[in-house]
């Protein structure tokens, strides 16, 4: 039997703000434990929640960059169960008027590109951290985190591969942290995804009983656990066994998922709309506000560097995989006016150095100005490609402006007629065999030649000049 | 010093007559000597009381006393107090000393009026007559053997004593009027949103709201102008100007539509109270006032609704309770589940317990909407009702309870009995309407009866005029119980 996969993804996206969704305490990562929480966060008698408008805001801008319906009117909701690291016993979330509707967002997988359509994003509080180790049979409680904002994002179950589950995961991630509401640091748990994963035969119209795989905070793991928890969901089937609905977790070093809770297992939350908070109102102006302080998006991007650098569609998406490094490209190439070459550059020479080095492009040792530079200087003859690779070397290791560079290390392509010719009539003269051979009629004599005059310059003739002199001189 | 009303005390103090630390000594050795038999205090702390009226001593030296800078005021043990033992009435919180202070006690310490400790109460706030508390029951300083009622009934108890001159209250469900009519004294519940909820243990939140409780409808007044206020840290706080609750105090009553539910007067009611509640009628009459009857047809449901609506947010918000952080945690557990279980079986009393559980049931998955989205529903009708009403009356009266105080034990086996006490209260906090009971007469036992009013959103005002104005041909409000020595 063939088989065809459903995904839909969760993702919980750590909002960017500097407070916690209901209280003034700091949201930054990494502080010793419980220094971020306050009377509210860590649930005292009497303590009330009030909205922080900047959440609200990331919401309104997430909203607006997939072409999503907000709701005027959104409702927080209490989700009640029990666990040591909820203070208050319930989250704030929203369930029933969620802020965000619809939208949606293009993949590229390979060649094709698809649209994934969003079935809601909510705003919602993180809960604390339980720490298991170094408690000697305890349970340490750190509250840093509870109350940090969260945009939940829930796709339509519409991807059908790994493959697409990722390129969907990695355009999400692409997206928020281009429109600034998260960080995206996956390792910090700024961008985590949960992926409902069912099997159907092809062709049947009704979806399989979906398993969802919880808390996959890395794009590799994502696919493993997908993949994995695919062939024993087939598996399973094949062998005339049922899938039960239920919560799973990937265990990285097994590369296996395995059973967390099942259905029967799963909790009443009893959710109600929360009394302490009013109805969320969003009025055009706030809305009109925020859409103002929305960046270019990156759809847009990827049409204008088309048309504006004159590259191809796919080195205009790889281009705008983020922000960072769009807006690298665009300033090398407005500083040497060469939107092709740079973008060869920026995903050649440059992209393989960050990648071996694992650097981000905001780390990059060589500026965007200094790149433009370099490909100015290929362009009005001074270097060859093969020198620019020099003296990119160069930048890499901070040796300075690249003219500098060129002057210092003597990397110039040679310009002087007098002195070229000087070489080509030597090489000819040494080498009267090639010269006879390629009077002879074979073609490949000539480019020994060429090989042996930019020996002789030691790389520094402009090959183009050096094919003309010599077809002049062999006539 | 026992007939004082705030705004004496107040010229005494401004007069240099009394320091602010004589006074709550007085007050001091009061409750030393009655709370004993009475139980209405579960804190006194003598030494914070004194050092807060010395620092109310210095202000007045200063020449920067408000209008009540000095005069002692005494705490529910439902507001969050820095420093102070608060308990909520529970073996909950029986360990837990607030870090902090609620809204309404900064306003009160703002306007520089010394603690004279923390009121005895129903556990969180759940129970009409005080006997659900784990610091024992308060006694009706009427007569020993009745109940206060509740929940705030440590604060009614002090006041009608004469062991504080005024005291905070909340009320959820008529817990500051119950208990204010039970023990004869005077307490306002204000419009929904008018005082801020920060720092007040909640109950259930679209409910609850503080409230002043004191001998008269002026010092009601006074008091209400210093503890009403938005408050950013209550998102349910209004944003409105600021108010002078005295202002129309002395105004006539010429004109003014009282109206009579006639569901309030209907079966039900005690004799006694529907007479004394009649004998105020006239007496508004002959101040000018006009009554019309009108209809508060769904206010029948009331109490089916608040019994829905209430439970539903107290299980949530008591959820908080669980041994983790602060408060009660059960010595002995196998297992996170199991030190849950037992630390709030054994935390929470068998009210507190009841009406978690029907909480959780009526929020549950398949009855939500049978009975919570249901009760919403009718909830709305109630305002409605008090909507059209007040198109043809400018405040509405009736008894405040149905009967008149209770013998301690007598309904505390019978919760749907005990419910029934706040039958006439309740629709008020449904509609996020403003009430206040204040003194009528006294049944034939000499215990006191209270009359309610109720009146439109915002008009605490109006309702303190007509409670003033009645106050100043009437003296049930200057009664104190005798033999309290």
């Amino acid at each position: 039997m063939k088989w065809e996969t459903v995904i839909g993804l969760e993702v919980h996206t750590q909002l960017a703000t500097k407070s916690k969704i209901f209280s003034g305490s700091s949201t930054a990562f990494g502080a010793a434990p419980n220094t971020q929480a306050s009377a509210v966060d860590i649930a005292l008698p009497g303590v009330l929640p009030v909205l922080n408008r900047g959440a609200v805001e990331c919401a309104i801008k997430f909203a607006l960059a997939i072409g999503a319906n907000l709701n005027r009117v959104n409702v927080f909701d209490r989700k009640n169960y029990f666990y040591p690291d909820l203070p208050k016993g319930y989250q704030i979330s929203q369930l029933a008027k969620p802020i965000v509707e619809g939208g949606a967002l293009k993949i590229q997988v390979g060649d094709s590109e698809r649209t994934i359509n969003l079935t809601r994003a909510h705003m919602e509080e993180d809960a604390g951290k339980s720490l298991h180790e170094d408690f000697h049979g305890m349970t340490g409680i750190d509250l840093n985190r509870a109350g940090t904002p969260l945009l939940e994002i829930v796709s339509e179950p519409e991807m059908r591969s790994s493959a697409e589950a990722v390129a969907y995961a990695r355009a999400l991630h692409t997206l928020v942290t281009w429109i600034g509401i998260c960080d995206g640091n996956m390792q910090e748990g700024s961008f985590r995804v949960d992926a409902n994963v069912s099997v159907r035969p092809v062709g049947q119209a009704e979806f399989g009983t979906r398993r969802e795989i919880k808390n996959l905070n890395s794009f590799r793991f994502l696919q493993q656990a997908i993949d994995y928890e695919v062939r024993w969901q087939i598996e399973t089937l094949e062998d005339g066994g049922r899938i039960e609905q239920a919560t799973v977790l990937f265990d990285p070093d097994t590369g296996e998922t395995r059973m967390m809770r099942s259905k029967e297992d799963a909790h009443d939350y009893r959710y109600f709309p929360d009394p302490d908070l009013l109805p969320v109102r969003l009025d055009e102006d706030w809305i009109e506000a925020v859409r103002a302080t929305l960046p270019e998006l990156p759809a847009a991007m990827q049409a204008r560097f088309q048309r504006d650098y004159g590259v191809s569609a796919y080195d205009a998406a790889v281009l705008t995989g983020s922000r960072a490094l769009a807006d690298y490209f665009e300033a090398a190439a407005k500083a040497c006016g060469q939107g092709k070459l740079a973008a060869n550059w920026v995903m050649g020479e440059l992209s393989a150095a960050l990648n071996k080095a694992e650097l981000d492009i905001a780390q990059s040792p060589v500026s965007a100005a200094r790149l433009g530079t370099l490909i100015a200087r290929i362009q009005d003859g001074t270097l060859s490609g093969k020198l620019a690779r020099q003296v990119f070397e160069g930048l890499w290791e901070g040796a300075g402006e690249v003219d500098a560079i060129i002057e210092a290390r003597g990397l110039k392509q040679m310009s002087d007629s007098g002195e070229l010719e000087k070489i080509v009539d030597e090489v000819l003269a040494a080498n009267p065999k090639s010269v006879e051979e390629f009077r002879s009629g074979k073609e490949k004599a000539f480019n020994a030649l060429v090989g042996q005059v930019m020996k002789a310059s030691r790389g520094k003739a402009n090959p183009a000049q050096v094919n003309e002199l010599l077809k002049a001189k062999l006539q | 010093m026992s007939e004082t009303s705030l705004s004496t005390l107040a010229a005494q103090l401004a007069g240099k007559q009394i320091s602010s630390r004589e006074l709550a000594q007085q007050y001091l050795d009061r409750i030393a000597a009655l709370n004993p038999a009475i139980n209405a205090f579960i804190t006194v702390d003598a030494e914070k009381t004194l050092l807060e009226a010395a620092a109310a001593d210095a202000l007045i030296a200063a020449g920067q006393a408000g209008p009540l800078t000095g005069v002692p005021i005494a705490h529910k043990d439902i507001f969050c107090t820095d420093g102070w033992l608060t308990t909520c009435g529970s073996k909950m919180l029986s360990n837990f000393v607030a870090p902090y202070d609620a809204h309404v006690i900064q306003r009160f310490k703002a306007a520089g009026m010394p603690s004279l400790g923390k009121t005895n109460m129903d556990e969180f706030a759940m129970g009409s007559s005080n006997e659900t508390s784990y610091f024992g029951t308060v006694k009706n300083p009427w007569n020993p053997a009745y109940v206060p009622g509740g929940s705030s009934g440590g604060a009614a108890a002090c006041v009608a004593a004469r062991m504080a001159p005024a005291a905070t209250g909340t009320d959820t469900g008529g817990s500051i009027r119950q208990p204010a009519a039970l023990c004869g004294i005077t307490g306002l519940k204000p419009t929904y949103g008018l005082v801020s909820r920060y720092g007040m243990i909640a109950f259930a939140s679209s409910l609850d709201q503080a409230g002043p409780m004191a001998p008269s409808a002026e010092d009601c007044a006074l008091l209400l102008n210093a503890m009403t206020g938005f408050d950013p840290k209550d998102s349910t706080s209004l944003d409105r100007e600021k108010e002078d609750y005295t202002r129309d105090l002395d105004k006539p009553l010429a004109g003014l539509r009282v109206g009579l539910p006639k569901e309030f007067f209907a079966e039900g009611l005690n004799s006694e109270v529907a007479a004394a509640v009649e004998a105020a009628v006239n007496e508004l009459k002959k101040l000018g006032a006009t009554p019309v009857e009108i209809s508060l047809a769904n206010s029948q449901l009331a109490i089916p609704v608040y019994y829905v609506l209430a439970p539903a947010e107290a299980s949530s918000n008591l959820s908080r309770f669980d041994g983790v952080r602060y408060g009660y945690r059960a010595p002995e557990y196998a297992s996170l589940d199991d030190m849950y279980c037992k630390t709030r079986a054994q935390g929470f009393g068998a009210e507190v317990k009841r009406r978690i559980l029907i909480g959780a049931y009526v929020l549950s998955h398949g009855y939500y909407d049978a009975y919570y989205l249901q009760a919403q529903k009718i909830r709305r009708l109630i305002a409605d009702d008090f909507g059209a009403a007040f198109k043809a009356c400018d405040v509405i009266l009736g008894p405040t309870a149905p009967g008149t105080a209770f013998k301690l034990g007598e309904k505390s086996d019978d919760p749907v009995e005990m419910y029934l006490n706040d039958l006439y209260t309740i629709p008020a906090n449904l509609a996020g309407l403003p009430g206040m009971s204040l003194p009528c007469g006294f049944d034939a036992q000499g215990l006191p009866i209270g009359l309610q009013l109720v009146g439109n959103y915002f008009s605490e005002a109006k309702m303190l005029n007509v409670a003033h104005q009645y106050q100043r041909v009437t003296d049930w409000h200057t009664r104190a119980p005798e033999g309290l020595k």
